[in-house]
């Protein structure tokens, strides 16, 4: 890589940084940016890199993203948890396009770490209430009629820090514990058809074979509704960080149901009341009573572009970038506002729009160096609107750490820095 | 809020009323359509049906006081949660909060906040010490869960924990959990929400770049 190459990427890297540096890291960026650039691979001159050979194939078997991208990874908060092993990371949403999460990309939620299971050992025990207690194989698995749905992903405390107020500086660290990605599998109903459901069975504990035995009771309705045993993610095996080699697929509802490593399904009259459900992803209202059993990710909407870090960069007209989706079903429109909500305007949604799956939307604006108080609203098939900050306070108060899916304002600034803010 | 005041509160009866919610279509046996997988034997399926239900179904056989659970509980357990569950550092706290669900600063420890002490075993039997899972004894977690229920206030010291009872302690917070899920909740409006000229708070009350805690990144 020559030096200017070097130069781009530190000043890509630099225009990241979050915080109290955000502004000063802007303004470097604009004004920098433009010594960048090296007139001799401008026209008329012949680039540096036209005259000559380039890699051959093979370079990197598994192909990997261009050294200039090498800033778009998923990034954690380490003040969050205790250790790396029972933590979270965040996908950097405000650097992708279309609706297909890269698998690199997907954010990470681990209780145990990420467990390196073999596929030859890969067990899936079935038990309880069923006419016959099966084991399966991960060839077994593959040999059942396969099923390929989009879906997100988004875990239940996505943008948990933001109950009280604005508090970290970011798209990805507010909004990116979600991804979407295309998952083939099976359909549990055709393993229920296997294994012969007794009627008395309800629920269903979906079990992990990682070190925290990750476990969620999941009512049968929804298991043969649409749930899946998922073995690939965007044409591939899943990554090991996703599940390797199956996780269960539980579309709609918040992630942690989506149990990885998956090594067993059991079928009871009652739910199990796992730690995950009871201690955790209970959501505690104003008057000390929590909210338990609450599945559904409700629509949201986010601004990927511009963010705190995507800052405007020039004057004149700009494209609005953003991402909508819904656990109830498909995005019926987006709208958004350039004055803190006062006005809206309906944003063109791209298909493909997928039920339970991100949707993309995009609108052009103007922006001449004054200050924008920008905001998307969401409105899913069954007509929920997307609320206010205001209106889930009112209802649930501000300790609820899960299902905060409010509208967020980011404030474009006279230089073109971009804050997350709140609005009272 | 009267929605939530039409809630039920959690515990087994109202499990029931949760699954009523649902329109039940079973899955009757048939011939397996696939042929596929194999059958569990009674001894595979025992070596991993390790979970333990609210009524103390699945519990192993063994028990435990949390007088003989001190001692385990400080080996095994208190570098990470405290001497006495208050937690080191940034760990978890396991004891404590009674009072605080409904304050600023809720603390939410087996004791305030946990609705089942069968919850307890099955987590820490599955799951604890972290990074040495399923490494306990059945003894030593019942005498591990006796201990914190004892440093809770929930039991006393010498009483014995097991697979008969664990499925019947009353645990202090048991009705302190909202089903079903009231959602979808906070919908001020119906049909179509307001376009132009919106009556809404457009005051900027706070910034995350002045709280300061957003990690500055180097990749
Ligand atoms: C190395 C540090 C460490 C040790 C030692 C340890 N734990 Fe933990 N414990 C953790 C972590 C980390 C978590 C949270 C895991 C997660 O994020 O899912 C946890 C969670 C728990 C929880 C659930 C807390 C809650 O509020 O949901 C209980 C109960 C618990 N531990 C009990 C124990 C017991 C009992 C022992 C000893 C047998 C033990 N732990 C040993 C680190 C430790």
């Amino acid at each position: 890589m020559t030096k200017k190459h070097d130069q781009s990427l530190s000043l890509s890297r630099r225009s990241l940084l979050g915080g109290a540096t955000a502004l000063g890291a802007a303004s470097v960026l604009n004004s920098a940016s433009a010594g960048e650039v090296n007139p001799d691979n401008l026209p008329p001159n012949v680039p540096e890199w036209t005259p000559y050979l380039g890699e051959g194939v093979d370079a990197n078997p598994y192909g990997l993203p261009s050294e200039f991208e090498s800033h778009v990874v998923r990034r954690n908060v380490e003040w969050l948890t205790a250790s790396a092993e029972s933590s979270v990371n965040f996908t950097p949403l405000h650097e992708l396009d279309g609706i297909v999460t890269p698998n690199g990309l997907c954010f990470e939620r681990h209780h145990g770490g990420v467990p390196e299971v073999n596929p030859t050992d890969f067990r899936l025990m079935i038990n309880g209430l069923v006419d016959r207690q099966l084991i399966f194989t991960l060839d077994d698995l593959r040999r059942f009629p396969q099923t390929n749905r989009f879906y997100f992903l988004e875990c239940a405390a996505n943008g948990g820090m933001e109950w009280r107020g604005a508090q970290l500086n970011g798209c990805q660290y507010t909004f990116g514990m979600v991804h979407n990605v295309q998952y083939t599998g099976v359909r549990l109903s055709d393993i229920c058809r296997e294994v012969g459901v007794k009627p008395s069975a309800k629920w269903v504990l979906a079990e992990g074979g990682d070190s925290a035995g990750m476990t969620r009771s999941i009512p049968i309705e929804k298991i043969l509704d649409d749930c899946m045993v998922a073995y690939a993610m965007n044409g591939e095996a899943l990554r090991p960080e996703q599940g390797y080699p199956a996780r269960l697929v539980v579309p709609g509802w918040e992630g942690n149901m989506w149990v990885k490593w998956l090594r067993r399904l059991e079928f009871g009259d009652m739910p199990y009341m796992a730690r995950e459900e009871t201690s955790k992803y209970t959501d505690l209202m104003k008057d000390g009573n929590a909210r338990m059993f609450t599945w559904v990710m409700d629509a949201k909407s986010v601004v990927t572009s511009p963010c705190p870090e995507k800052a405007i960069n020039n004057r004149g007209v700009q494209l609005l970038k953003g991402i909508a989706w819904s656990g109830r079903g498909k995005i019926k429109r987006v709208d958004v506002s350039l004055d803190a909500g006062r006005n809206w305007q309906t944003a063109e949604l791209h298909g493909p729009v997928l039920e339970k799956s991100l949707a993309r939307f995009t609108m052009p604006f103007e922006w001449n160096g004054e200050e924008m108080l920008i905001q998307s609203r969401a409105i899913d098939e069954t007509g929920y609107i997307q609320p206010t900050i205001q209106a889930l306070q009112a209802e649930r108060g501000v300790n609820s750490i899960y299902h905060n899916n409010a509208i967020a304002t980011w404030m474009v600034n006279k230089d073109g820095s971009v804050d997350n803010v709140r609005l009272g | 809020m009267s929605g939530l005041a039409k809630q039920k509160k959690a515990g087994l009866l109202s499990i029931g009323f949760v699954l009523t919610q649902f329109s039940f279509s079973p899955v009757f046996a048939e011939q397996r359509p696939f042929n596929l997988g194999s059958i569990a034997t009674a001894e595979q399926v025992a070596g991993w049906d390790i979970d333990v239900r609210p009524d103390g179904l699945g519990a192993p056989i063994g028990a435990g006081n949390a007088i003989d659970g001190e001692a385990v509980y400080t080996d095994r357990c208190a570098s990470c949660h405290g001497d006495f569950g208050e937690a080191v550092d940034n760990w978890p706290a396991l004891v404590g909060g009674e009072g605080t669900l409904a304050s600023h600063d809720p603390v939410k420890t087996t004791g305030s906040y946990w609705p089942y002490a069968s919850t307890m075993y099955d987590y820490i039997y599955r799951a604890m010490p972290f990074g040495e899972a399923q490494s306990l004894t059945y003894n030593e977690t019942y005498q591990i869960v006796a201990y914190l229920l004892n440093m809770n206030d929930i039991i006393d010291d010498d009483y014995e924990l097991n697979n008969k009872n664990i499925g019947k302690i009353e645990m202090p917070n048991h009705a302190g959990f909202l089903i079903p899920d009231p959602r979808p909740d906070a919908q001020s409006i119906s049909g179509d929400p307001c376009m132009n000229d919106c009556n809404v708070p457009t005051q900027i009350i706070g910034k995350a770049r002045d709280i300061d805690v957003t990690p500055e990144n180097e990749s």
